[in-house]
């Protein structure tokens, strides 16, 4: 029972700072001592895990919770949730949230004067399958402006919240979209110092999935931390 | 080289559409056994101030110290009726409540126990990834050996340790310090 195989750790460089300056609600919410290294005790390697009763298949596409259509460009997102050895996260929760076409989210602290959607309210949620794949139907959401600095504008992004196996797993991110010009000048996307684990927020275009007459297909594979093959020497 | 864990972004202000549906702030079904607790507090930030875009989420064993997943193999009872998971965001003035079983001993590393405790997420509006702490219990003579605490200096401890509210049965109080001089204790768990 005693040793325990650990979840891996990122390389720092790879995740965002608590303290970004530079997006300024982190200046008096980032933690100003030293975190604590924690081992991971069996605490840490379970975590909660939702099976098909706590989920609505139709979840999964956001154009269908409303007698109408959404306004703007229908869309499909999907890929696959691995760990970083490529082993698929079966049977996972994944949640998303976004703004509407217009850049305006269903949300009562929402100032910007963009028209809210009746026919969309921009949340979902969905299982992995057994090979770890997902996929949503969806609107491409709008840049929005916001209060961080003058013309601050974010750029298009979907809010993504996984589980995978366990407490030491759970992750929240945003997806991008390729090309996008407002990405450079975003303080939430230039948190994170590694060039290339930025990047892979942006998703791709998939033209395999892109469904002709009906929406523009945008892959985004995720990838959550994975136990250790063997227990480690603490 | 293989791949790294995917960059962890805030959850923005506006979780609240995506992450209502699963609020969870009484995880005590019917049939649970165990001591009832009710947790509350509340979260500020480096100016005192309360942050009333925040989210908790907690994750517990049983009463009898059983995680429901299936990489905890010790020979405990499961109820079905308790799953240990909890989410509970913070009210306008930054305030969370919830109810659940003061959790039994779970072991660590080296196969002793650890005291009950609850590890906790914490997510909000600047933070760019979540920030873990554990909430212990008061009055619990095994937090004192107890391994976790033990990697926190003396004077920080109480950070983690939930007070018990006077005159009310059961009811625990335990607040965020985000940032500042009487700080909570945060951990590094990786992500
Ligand atoms: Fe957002």
């Amino acid at each position: 029972m005693a040793k325990i195989a650990p979840y891996r750790r990122p390389n720092p460089d790879t995740q965002p700072p608590y303290l970004h300056p530079a997006y300024v609600s982190t200046i008096k919410r980032a933690p100003a001592k030293s975190l604590i290294y924690l081992p991971h005790t069996l605490s840490e390697v379970t975590g909660p895990s939702f099976t098909g009763a706590a989920i609505d298949v139709k979840a999964c596409d956001l154009t269908r919770q409303h007698s109408g259509n959404p306004l703007g460009e229908r869309i499909i997102v999907s890929g696959r949730v691995m760990d970083e050895e490529g082993r698929p996260l079966r049977h996972s929760l994944i949640e998303v949230w976004q703004a509407n076409a217009a850049g305006r989210y269903l949300h009562k602290r929402d100032q910007h004067n963009a028209p809210l959607d009746p026919n969309f309210t921009g949340c979902g949620h969905t299982l992995t399958d057994a090979e770890g794949r997902y996929r949503f139907v969806t609107i491409r959401p709008g840049a929005y402006p916001w209060g961080n600095h003058h013309n601050a504008w974010r750029p298009a992004h979907i809010h993504f919240s996984l589980f995978g196996a366990a407490f030491a797993s759970r992750l929240v991110t945003q997806m991008y979209f390729p090309g996008d010009p407002l990405l450079p000048f975003d303080p939430v996307f230039n948190s994170t110092a590694d060039e290339n684990a930025r990047n892979r927020l942006i998703s791709l275009f998939d033209w395999e999935n892109t469904i002709p007459s009906q929406a523009l297909g945008f892959k985004f594979d995720i990838v959550l931390s994975g136990r250790e093959a063997t227990p480690m020497e603490t | 080289m293989s791949r790294q864990a995917t960059t962890s972004q805030t959850v923005g202000p506006f979780f609240s559409i995506g992450m209502t549906r699963m609020k969870r702030d009484d995880l005590v079904s019917a049939g649970a056994s165990g001591e009832r607790v009710t947790i509350s507090g509340q979260v500020f930030d480096g100016d005192g101030k309360p942050v009333s875009d925040a989210i908790l989420e907690i994750w517990q064993a049983n009463t009898y110290g059983k995680y429901a997943h299936p990489a905890d193999q010790q020979d405990k009872p499961v109820e079905a009726s308790f799953s240990g998971y909890g989410r509970i965001p913070t009210d306008d003035e930054g305030k969370f409540r919830f109810t659940t079983i003061k959790p039994g001993q779970v072991p660590d590393l080296e196969g002793k126990l650890q005291a009950p405790h609850i590890v906790v997420s914490v997510f909000a509006r600047g933070l760019l990834r979540r920030l873990v702490t554990r909430i212990y219990f008061p009055d619990e003579p095994t937090n004192a050996a107890d391994f976790v605490l033990n990697l926190v200096e003396p004077s920080r401890r109480e950070t983690l340790i939930a007070k018990m509210i006077a005159g009310v049965n059961g009811a625990l109080k335990w607040d965020v310090i985000l940032q500042g001089s009487s700080e909570t204790v945060f951990f590094d768990c990786g992500l």
